[in-house]
């Protein structure tokens, strides 16, 4: 496989991450292959646990990329997520300089010709050497390139959204004492959202919107084949099957594909063979993160089962 | 196809969703990338590069269904054929043979030649620039010009010739344009539905927004409730950012050598001057009497709205007496909670003095430096005493005090209004009676703050 050219075909996305055991639904291997295609970060959208951050693992991991990763939060400002000067370094620099300086500066009579001195040495403390790089400025730097991956951007202020633009539709970062640092190899960028908050328009016109929603049945048993080796194929089909009835029901946190897998995980290691409304009643808590929803769906479980149980036989 | 393409980007802004131009470029790009070979992978190549919310997308999915299935041409033959077979007149081998020497236009629909009429009308769409059709007033001359172009002219006069020669031919004829003009009218409402919906939209809510609030019609009310919806999404999403934002560059000396004063005074450790915002604090006095009553009615809705935006909102509403209704709004929905203020202390004269001595003996302490207190009404005050020294006391103890009055200017100061006498202890006194200067209104006091 030749790791350094975008795929060139979508059904080459797919086989690619699921082989980094990631189904990806046609949408989402589209958008994977027109990023690349027209170099563009690609914009994920989605309640949390449907595999946003999940896909940036996956796709790094296919193509043998290293992944970095920039955890967004309130208050992230540049010195955090862009470069730093190591000012402390910079300062004990000086000090231990002092006298070096002294020497320098000894035989000049007057300020200016002092001066004329210093600027001879060139601007030592604000060089390479003092930088200290945060993720994006790594991501750029990255002489193989690297997948980046920018997750929870809608916890960030509206401030560091506007850092970002030059990044993704340039792959540029302008340090004002050093100049532009323009990306070797220009990174795979991928945003992801909870939708917290609606992010500017300048953001969203640079990239690519994927939406990914909870997956359809059919995936969703292909994503748990996947991810929980030795479960047996009709108590995979029951598991989606029930989850997708809890789905229906009005919960405050729906469960997500995450939550399938955890769940399928559990039951395997419980070593059930069937989905039986005890063993659920028992293991609700997987599933459901909320006491309200716990309670909501206590008194449903006996008929879901039951239902799933029917899809086992016949789907 | 890329004429196609662009038609689509057309449609597109006519779903609403906003298409610049940086993003049509890329929708290009990708789509000669993918091709236009499958269907479903064009769809999703267009709703990853053109659509940025859920919302977009589900409206572009649409748009993109509506496009790409132009409405089918009609036959005419549905319609004529029973009923030629009734009379037994017309064999079927006829219809394709037509008479020679008849326009190319009548030629088509006597030979039922689906795709070619297909073609000739897409064609004539084009011609006419049919993709510009904005308003539903504009059909009827999209639709003549359409026919005009496809040769409707000489349509009529091969169909005067043919009705001397041969009658049963001009009745097919006839029948056939009755056909051809249902699928232009056709046509033509797809394409408003594709690229005029926005404009038709705006072009009401423009018409909403300039109404005067006071005087609307039942009908109007749900729709004026929506408006007022999306003004208080709108001024949300301009006002909640966060507030908390950090001055670099302002170094706090104080601070700084106080943190370093372990090190000597070598300022290892920088700090940076911080500002710090409020959130609006506001108390809300609104006449509910009258004619004002659903002026006061849209405000409290738009205010209560804005919880994200406002830290704290107190409400009071008066005619004869004033009440604090902040609980009511904050806790029953808007209809429940409007007809019980209603019951409580609506539809009375109003008495601005009393009702202002009320507030000041009751809640004169919700009143800070840092409150903006609005008074909604018209102070009109039946010739009572206007007390406008209790509305001072509250100017002085408020930021700011804000007046909004649903009448004109002109009235103000006429009968018994007292809005001149009110006006010299306000910060602001502005006019206020439709949705527009409502939004621009509370948008103002809300800045005010950032």
């Amino acid at each position: 496989m030749n790791n350094n050219l975008p795929a060139d075909s979508i059904e080459a996305v797919t086989s690619g991450l699921a082989a980094a055991g990631y189904i990806a639904s046609r949408q989402i291997a589209t958008a994977v292959y027109l990023a690349e295609r027209i170099e563009k970060p690609i914009l994920v959208e989605g309640p949390a646990g449907v595999g946003k951050t999940e896909l940036a693992k996956a796709l790094a991991a296919w193509r043998g990329l290293k992944m970095i990763r920039m955890q967004c939060y309130e208050g992230l400002d540049e010195a955090k997520a862009l470069y730093e000067w190591k000012y402390a370094k910079q300062l004990l620099y000086t000090q231990i300089l002092k006298d070096k300086l002294g020497e320098v500066l000894g035989g000049a009579e007057t300020l200016a010709g002092a001066l004329d001195r210093l600027h001879d040495f060139g601007d030592v403390f604000f060089s390479k050497e003092f930088v200290e790089p945060r993720p994006l400025l790594q991501a750029l730097e990255q002489p193989a390139g690297c997948v980046l991956l920018v997750d929870e951007i809608d916890k960030s202020d509206a401030e560091f959204e506007s850092l970002l633009l030059e990044i993704l539709s340039d792959y540029q970062v302008s340090i004002p004492e050093l100049g532009t640092v323009v990306a070797l190899v220009k990174p795979t960028v991928i945003l992801t959202s909870n939708g917290e908050r609606d992010l500017s328009d300048a953001l969203k016109r640079r990239c690519l919107h994927l939406h990914i929603g909870f997956p359809e049945q059919k995936l969703e048993e292909r994503i748990v084949e996947s991810r929980v080796p030795g479960i047996s194929q009709s108590l995979r089909t029951q598991i989606v099957g029930f989850i997708n009835q809890v789905r229906t029901l009005d919960l405050k946190k729906l469960p997500s594909v995450s939550e399938t897998i955890d769940w399928a995980r559990v039951l395997v290691l419980l070593q059930s063979t069937e989905l039986d409304h005890e063993t659920v009643k028992d293991t609700l808590n997987v599933l459901l993160k909320y006491e309200a929803d716990i309670e909501t769906t206590m008194p449903q479980v006996t008929s879901f089962v039951a239902k799933a149980g029917r899809q086992g036989v016949f789907g | 196809m890329r004429e196609q393409l662009h038609r689509f980007f057309r449609a597109a802004r006519g779903a609403g969703v906003r298409v610049s131009p940086a993003e049509s470029i890329d929708a290009m790009k990708a789509v000669a990338d993918v091709g236009f070979g499958d269907r479903g992978i064009l769809r999703d190549t267009l709703l990853l590069t053109l659509a940025k919310s859920q919302d977009e997308k589900q409206a572009l999915g649409e748009c993109f269904d509506l496009f790409f299935s132009q409405p089918e041409v009609k036959e005419e033959a549905a319609e004529s054929t029973p009923r030629d077979a009734a009379a037994g007149e017309t064999p079927s081998g006829d219809a394709g043979a037509p008479s020679p020497g008849l326009g190319e236009l009548a030629q088509m629909l006597l030979s039922r030649d689906r795709n070619a009429i297909a073609a000739a009308m897409a064609n004539a769409a084009n011609a006419t620039a049919l993709s510009d059709i904005r308003y539903f007033t504009q059909r009827g001359i999209f639709s003549t010009r359409i026919l005009a172009s496809l040769g409707i002219e000489r349509l009529r006069d091969d169909l005067d010739a043919l009705t001397a020669t041969s009658p049963a031919e001009a009745e097919r004829l006839a029948a056939a344009l009755g056909a051809l003009r249902e699928n232009v009218r056709e046509v033509v409402n797809q394409a408003l539905l594709l690229y005029g919906r926005e404009e038709s939209e705006n072009l009401r809510h423009e018409i909403l927004r300039n109404a005067p609030l006071a005087r609307l019609e039942r009908r109007q009310v749900e729709q004026m409730k929506a408006l007022i919806r999306a003004i208080a999404r709108r001024l949300r999403e301009r006002y909640s950012k966060p507030r908390k934002r950090q001055r670099r560059g302002h170094l706090d000396i104080r601070r700084t050598l106080r943190r370093n004063a372990a090190w000597g005074g070598v300022p290892f450790l920088t700090s940076w001057k911080r500002r710090h915002r409020d959130r609006p604090k506001i108390v809300a006095i609104c006449d509910v009497s009258g004619s004002v009553a659903q002026v006061s009615d849209f405000f409290l809705l738009l205010i209560h709205s804005l919880h994200e935006v406002v830290d704290d909102v107190r409400s009071f509403a008066f005619s004869g007496h004033l009440i604090e209704v902040s609980d009511i709004l904050d806790t029953k929905s808007p209809e429940a909670a409007m007809s019980e203020i209603m019951s409580k202390v609506g539809f009375g004269s109003s008495d601005y003095g009393g009702s202002l001595v009320d507030f000041e003996k009751g809640w004169i302490r919700a009143v800070t430096p840092k409150t903006t207190v609005i008074v909604l009404g018209d102070a009109r005050t039946n010739n009572l005493d206007p007390r406008a020294d209790v509305l001072r006391r509250i100017s002085e103890r408020s930021k700011r005090l804000v007046w909004l009055n649903p009448e004109g200017r002109m009235a103000w100061g006429w009968g018994d209004s007292e809005m001149p006498r009110y006006a010299a202890f306000c910060s602001v006194v502005r006019q206020c009676a439709t949705a527009k200067q409502l939004e621009r209104a509370v948008s103002d006091i809300v800045a005010a703050y950032q």
